[in-house]
C-alpha cells in the first residue's frame, strides 16, 4: 500500500493538519453539544430561550417600574432584550470555554487532533443559541414597531466581531485553566462586571450626561461597543452609535485593538500550551 | 497556585530513553513490556497525543490510534450519532462517516438497536460498536493498545480475524499486548521495553522469551497465594520447583526433567495423609493433577513435630507460560477432610521454543507424504 511521503510527527498542536478536518471536528463537536442540550430535558430548547427571557423580564420590571432608567428611552424593552441576548451569548461562550479542555480530557488524551477545535466548538455551540435567540429579538422588534432599515446589514459584522471576541477569550481561558484552576472564579467575577460595564440596563447617554469621559472609557470595552452599535443600527437610529458614544469614529480603533489583541493573545497562549495540554491535564 | 513564587519541585522521569526502531510498511510489529515500561507513552507519541521532548518520529500514511475503544462515545446519544461522531473524531470526513455507517452497524450486528441511546446498551454491545467503527476507518498505520483484551471469546475471535485481514491488506500494525501468544501468532517482529529502554528487538519468539524471563527474573515468582483451607493438623511450610540439576528455580525449560518439592510440618499425629498437587494455567484450567491416593501409596503415620518431605518429579511438557501450583494434604479417612490446602502457593514459568498454541508440548513427530510414495515431503519432530 503506498501511503505518500514520509512526514515527521511533531506531536499535538493548536492548529494542524487539514483545515477541512479542523472545521469538521469543531462543527461536529458543537452540533453534538447543542443536540445534547436540546434533547436532554423535556422542554429542551425552551430552557435555553427562557433564561435570557427571564433575566430580561426581571430587569425590565426593575428598570421600568422601580428605577426608571429607561423611561425616556425609545424602544427600551427591545434594547434591553437585545443587550441581554448579546451579553448572554458572551457569558455563556466564555464560561463554558473555561472548563472545556479539561472536560474533554478523554479526547485530548486518546486522540490526535488540533486542540484549538475544543474552545472553538464551545463558541460555535453558543453561536447556534445566539442565532435562535436573535429570532426572538427580531420578533419583539416587529411587535414594538421597529422599522426595517439598511443599517440592519451591519448585523452579520457585529456578530462576527462578538464571535471573535468570545473565541479569543475562550482560547485564553481554556488554556490557562489547564494549569491554573483559579481562572474560573476570577472569570466569573470579571464576566459579571462586564455586564454592568456594558450599556445593557442603562443607556450610555445617561452616563455621558454625568461624566463624558467615563462613558467614553466604558465604550472601549468591545462588548459595550458592539451592544451599543447593535442598538443604533438595528433598533433606534436616534440613539448614539458606538462611534458617537466613544467620541468620534477614529476612537473606535481602541475597542477594535483590544478585540484583536485579546484574540491574538488567546491564540498565542493556546498555541504555546497546546503541545503540553495532554501532559498537564 | 497559591504561591506564585514558590519553586516548583518535581522528579524527572524519563518515560522513554534511547528507543530507536523502524517498522517496514505492511509489517505487524509487537511492543511488549511490563507495566510502566513506556509502551503506552511510546504509542501516544507515535499517535501525536504526547510530544516527544527529544528525538524524531517519522511516519508515512494515515495513522489511526486505538488507545481505547469508543473514545468520545456519549451515553446520551443514539448509536447512529455516536458512530458518525466517533468516525469523524478518528479522521473520516462527515460524508465518509455517513457512507460507512451501514457497514459499521452491520459489522457490529446491531441493526435492531440503532436508535437506542448508548447508555441503554450492554457493555459488550458498546465494545462491538466501537470496534466496528475502528475497523471502518481506513488507515495505513494502526496503533493498537490492548484494546483487544476486552469482550467475550467470540468477539476476540472476530478481532483477531479482522486484524489478520487488515494485515493481509498491507496495513502496518503496531500492537501493544501482554499476550505473548498473540505476539507470536500475529507479529512479524517485536520489541521489548524495560523501564523506558529498548531491551530487545527481533523475532517475536525471542522477544516473548525475553519478556517472560524479565517478568520472573527476580528469583522466585512473586507470592500468588489466593486461599488457604484445612484443619491445621499439619502445614505446608515451603514449596518450590527445581530444574534437572536440582537448583531451586522459577523458570523451567520445556521438555526437560523438573520437580516440585514441598515441606510439611506435622502438628498433630497423622495417619496416612493424602498429598495432592495440582497445576493450573492461571486461568483456572487445571493442566495436571497427581495424588498419593491415585498412585495407591500409603504414606504412614507421623507424630507431632515431624517433618514430611514431598517430591514430584515430572517432565516439563507443558506449553510455555506461567503455572500455579496448589499443594494439598488431606485425611485419607473421614471423606478426605483437608488438613492444609494452599491455593496457588507457588508458581513457575515454562519457557522454550514455541510450538504454536496449545496446553501441552507433546513429544511428537510430523510427516507429510504424497499418497503412493514412500519418500516423506517434510518431516519434523523430536
Amino acid at each position: 500500500m503506498s501511503a505518500g511521503a514520509a512526514y515527521r510527527m511533531t506531536g499535538p498542536a493548536a492548529v494542524s493538519g487539514d483545515p477541512r478536518r479542523f472545521f469538521d471536528l469543531a462543527y461536529t463537536l458543537a452540533v453534538t453539544d447543542f443536540k445534547l442540550r436540546f434533547f436532554g430535558s423535556v422542554l429542551g430548547y425552551f430552557w435555553t430561550l427562557i433564561r435570557p427571557l427571564m433575566l430580561f423580564g426581571v430587569l425590565y420590571f426593575v428598570f421600568s417600574q422601580i428605577v426608571p432608567l429607561g423611561a425616556d428611552v425609545r424602544h427600551f424593552p427591545v434594547i434591553l432584550l437585545s443587550g441581554v441576548v448579546l451579553y448572554t451569548y458572551f457569558a455563556e461562550a466564555t464560561s463554558a470555554a473555561v472548563r472545556s479542555v479539561v472536560d474533554r480530557e478523554q479526547l485530548v488524551r486518546k486522540i490526535h487532533f488540533p486542540r484549538m477545535v475544543i474552545p472553538l466548538s464551545v463558541t460555535l455551540t453558543a453561536s447556534f443559541n445566539l442565532v435562535l435567540n436573535l429570532v426572538v429579538v427580531f420578533f419583539f422588534m416587529a411587535m414594538a414597531g421597529v422599522e426595517v432599515r439598511w443599517t440592519w446589514l451591519e448585523l452579520p459584522a457585529l456578530i462576527v466581531l462578538l464571535f471573535l471576541f468570545a473565541t479569543g477569550l475562550s482560547m485564553l481561558l481554556s488554556a490557562l485553566f489547564v494549569r491554573f484552576r483559579d481562572v474560573r472564579p476570577i472569570w466569573d467575577v470579571v464576566s459579571q462586571a462586564l455586564f454592568y460595564a456594558s450599556p445593557v440596563i442603562y443607556p450610555i447617554e445617561q452616563v455621558a450626561q454625568r461624566n463624558e469621559t467615563l462613558a467614553q472609557v466604558a465604550m472601549c470595552n468591545p462588548l459595550a461597543a458592539i451592544i451599543q452599535q447593535f442598538r443604533y443600527a438595528l433598533i433606534d437610529p436616534g440613539a448614539q452609535s458606538a462611534g458617537e458614544a466613544i467620541g468620534g469614529w477614529p476612537m473606535l480603533l481602541v475597542p477594535g485593538a483590544i478585540l484583536v489583541g485579546v484574540f491574538v493573545l488567546g491564540f498565542t497562549v493556546f498555541d504555546r500550551m497546546a503541545p503540553r495540554i495532554a501532559d498537564d491535564l | 497556585m497559591l504561591h506564585p513564587r514558590r519553586r516548583r519541585t518535581f522528579d524527572r522521569l524519563r518515560a522513554l530513553d534511547d528507543v530507536s526502531f523502524e517498522v517496514a510498511e505492511g509489517e505487524a510489529f509487537g511492543i511488549v513490556g511490563r507495566n510502566g515500561s513506556g509502551k503506552s507513552t511510546l504509542l501516544k507519541c507515535l499517535a501525536g497525543i504526547y510530544r516527544a521532548d527529544a528525538g524524531e518520529i517519522w511516519l508515512r500514511g494515515r495513522v489511526a490510534p486505538f488507545i481505547e475503544l469508543g473514545v468520545g462515545f456519549n451515553p446520551d446519544l443514539t448509536a447512529r450519532d455516536n458512530v458518525l461522531i466517533n468516525g469523524i473524531m478518528l479522521g473520516l470526513t462527515p460524508a465518509a462517516a455517513r457512507a460507512r455507517y451501514d457497514a459499521v452497524i452491520e459489522f457490529a450486528e446491531l441493526e435492531d438497536f440503532v436508535d437506542l441511546k448508548l447508555k441503554n446498551y450492554s457493555s459488550g454491545m458498546q465494545v462491538r460498536l466501537a470496534f466496528a467503527v475502528m475497523v471502518q476507518v481506513e488507515a495505513d498505520l494502526l496503533l493498537i493498545d490492548e484494546v483487544l483484551a476486552v469482550g467475550d471469546a467470540a468477539f476476540q475471535q472476530k478481532c483477531h480475524e479482522t486484524l489478520t485481514r487488515m494485515r493481509s491488506e498491507g496495513r502496518t500494525v503496531l500492537l501493544i499486548t501482554h499476550d505473548m501468544d498473540a505476539i507470536e501468532r500475529f507479529c512479524d517482529r517485536a520489541m521489548l521495553l524495560d523501564r523506558g529502554r529498548l531491551a530487545a528487538i527481533g523475532a517475536p519468539g525471542d522477544v516473548a522469551d525475553r519478556y517472560t524471563r524479565l517478568n520472573f527474573a527476580d528469583g522466585m515468582p512473586p507470592g500468588v497465594e489466593s486461599g488457604r483451607a484445612g484443619d491445621g493438623s499439619a502445614a505446608f511450610v515451603d514449596a518450590w520447583f527445581e530444574d534437572e540439576a536440582g537448583e531451586r528455580v522459577g523458570i523451567l525449560e520445556q521438555g526437560r526433567p523438573a520437580s516440585f518439592h514441598a515441606v510439611v510440618e506435622v502438628r498433630k499425629p497423622l495417619g496416612d495423609p493424602v498429598f495432592t498437587l495440582r497445576l493450573d494455567d492461571g486461568r483456572g484450567v487445571g493442566v495436571f493433577e497427581t495424588s498419593s491416593a491415585h498412585l495407591g501409596q500409603r504414606t504412614g503415620s507421623f507424630t507431632t513435630g515431624e517433618r514430611l518431605q514431598v517430591a514430584v518429579r515430572f517432565e516439563a511438557l507443558l506449553a510455555p507460560g506461567r503455572y500455579l501450583a496448589t499443594p494439598s494434604l488431606s485425611h485419607s479417612e473421614s471423606a478426605g477432610t483437608p488438613i492444609d490446602v494452599r491455593r496457588n502457593y507457588t508458581s513457575m514459568v515454562i519457557q522454550g521454543a514455541a510450538m504454536g498454541s496449545g496446553l501441552v508440548g507433546l513429544p511428537h513427530d510430523l510427516e507429510l507424504r504424497r499418497a503412493g510414495s514412500e519418500a516423506p515431503l517434510a518431516g519434523a519432530g523430536e
